[in-house]
């Protein structure tokens, strides 16, 4: 790890001395993603004759997506998921005093593996790993979707009232394109589309809301745990069980329909095994689509941020050549389904 | 006139400077990631210079069919661009409008804007 010294540092030494109770020292720092409203950094950290491999999550302060978490929320949401027994970073310390590290972030553990989505769908050495995905990515959701709900975890956004959570996610999607102002009629073609078939959900649960490889950390055994909570919310959960079907998140492997890494039929069986939900199929690719919806108007909005000069990056400039990728798959699915 | 190379071979020269000299030589992954984008994106720049006019032209009067406009279109490339954008704005509001609800019109609309997109796709680098 490259060494680096903001200055901040020593105040997230004496910060972690406190919590831990002996001597800290951050002998590793490496910023991971960076953004407007957040970013991650890698921390290593001696204390106490022990090496703790970190990562540390920082509200930014800058815009915040639409229903993203605070971290504060995040880490709430991460200490539920780990009290519940699903595989996730364990959650360490929340700093919610500015004075630390100038914003409010969270410390959890950091796990061994690969995340980055393209590697985990190609890598040689990770063939066994992939095998055992299906099946592993459909413990974990049945798991999330079997957590309680209690009050304190109020702040989770939910559906909005008398709508469903297709029809919140359908019009969410619609109304943000419009107030972009860009004219894209196949997105608005498949909005009119979706629009009379937004399917029921009887039952909501929380939903992780970004669960798909790229957010999943992997190993040689498959699975070591799920991050970037920051979008859950309660909702229906054939939400996540569509959103790793997306074509993007098969990095290029596209005929295998599951994140690239496996086939969906053989993940959807094994979820029906472990929560006892009937998978409605007609739902999963209702959500299928609107995810490519979703994500196309997320990549029309990503290139904005850099165009309204509110973070200048190219790689979020180059998304906005993305958007045909979606809107080609949608045309695709449509036809697929037979208006 | 200028001289040669034009201004598209000029940003092929670049992106192949960036792809195979520079990304190579770096040893940070994110710069590495980066430089690839950045070579990508000059890709684009190169077929959007050579492809746009047509491309254009040919949206032109595909949407023009579909929205039932009367004339011709635009001769030169800058009323050309703001023609074809007003023609999207136009086919957003009507299918907003409930137009192309009905199954054969939306298949006709389909079938149009699936040419619009694949043509994006080829600029883009991405069929």
């Amino acid at each position: 790890m490259k060494p680096n010294t903001p200055d901040w540092t020593p105040r997230l030494e004496a910060f972690l001395t406190e919590r831990t109770g002996s001597a800290a020292r951050v002998v590793g720092l490496l910023r991971l993603t960076g953004g407007a409203s957040r970013d991650t950094w890698a921390v290593d950290v001696e204390c106490g004759g022990e090496r703790l491999a970190l990562v540390m999550r920082r509200d930014l302060g800058g815009v915040i997506a639409d229903d993203a978490l605070s971290r504060q929320q995040e880490f709430r949401v991460l200490e539920h998921a780990h009290a519940g027994g699903v595989l996730v970073p364990r959650p360490r310390w929340l700093g919610t005093d500015a004075a630390v590290v100038g914003v409010p972030f969270f410390l959890m553990d950091r796990l061994e593996g690969e995340s980055v989505g393209r590697r985990v769908v190609r890598e040689a050495a990770l063939a066994e790993a992939r095998r055992r995905l299906p099946r592993q990515m459909a413990e974990q959701l049945a798991r999330v979707h079997a957590l309680p709900l209690p009050p304190d975890l109020d702040f989770l956004p939910r559906p909005e009232s008398d709508w469903s959570p297709a029809r919140t996610a359908l019009e969410r999607a619609a109304r943000q394109l419009q107030t972009l102002g860009e004219p894209h009629p196949a997105l608005e073609l498949a909005v009119r589309w979706l629009r009379p078939r937004l399917p029921d959900c009887p039952r909501t649960v929380l939903v992780h809301g970004d669960f798909r490889v790229g957010n999943l950390m992997v190993g040689l055994e498959g699975l070591v745990g799920v991050f970037d909570w920051e979008f859950a919310h309660v909702g229906d959960p054939h939400e996540d069980l569509a959103w790793p079907c997306v074509r993007a998140w098969r990095f290029g492997q596209d005929r295998l329909g599951l994140g690239g890494v496996g086939e969906p039929d053989p993940f959807f069986a094994e979820y029906e095994r472990l929560s006892g939900r009937t998978v409605d199929r007609r739902a999963v690719r209702f959500w299928e689509m609107l995810g490519n919806l979703r994500w196309a108007v997320g990549c029309v909005a990503q290139a904005h941020r850099h165009l309204s000069g509110q973070t200048e990056s190219l790689e979020l400039a180059s998304l906005g050549r993305r958007t045909g990728e979606m809107e080609l798959e949608l045309l695709d699915l449509i036809e697929r389904e037979g208006s | 006139m200028n001289d040669r190379p034009t201004a598209v071979e000029l940003v092929e020269a670049v992106r192949r400077f960036l792809a195979s000299e520079v990304a190579p030589a770096l040893g940070d992954a994110r710069l590495r990631f980066g430089v690839l984008i950045a070579a990508h994106v000059l890709g684009v720049v190169g077929r959007e210079v050579t492809t746009e006019e047509a491309d254009l032209a040919a949206e032109w009067a595909e949407l023009a069919a579909l929205l039932g406009t009367e004339g011709s279109a635009p001769a030169r490339l800058t009323e050309l661009r703001s023609a074809v954008r007003r023609q999207n704005e136009e086919t957003v509001e009507r299918i907003r409008a409930g137009a192309f609800d009905e199954a054969e019109a939306f298949r006709r609309a389909a079938a149009v804007l699936r040419r619009g997109v694949e043509r994006k796709l080829g600029t883009a680098g991405l069929r």
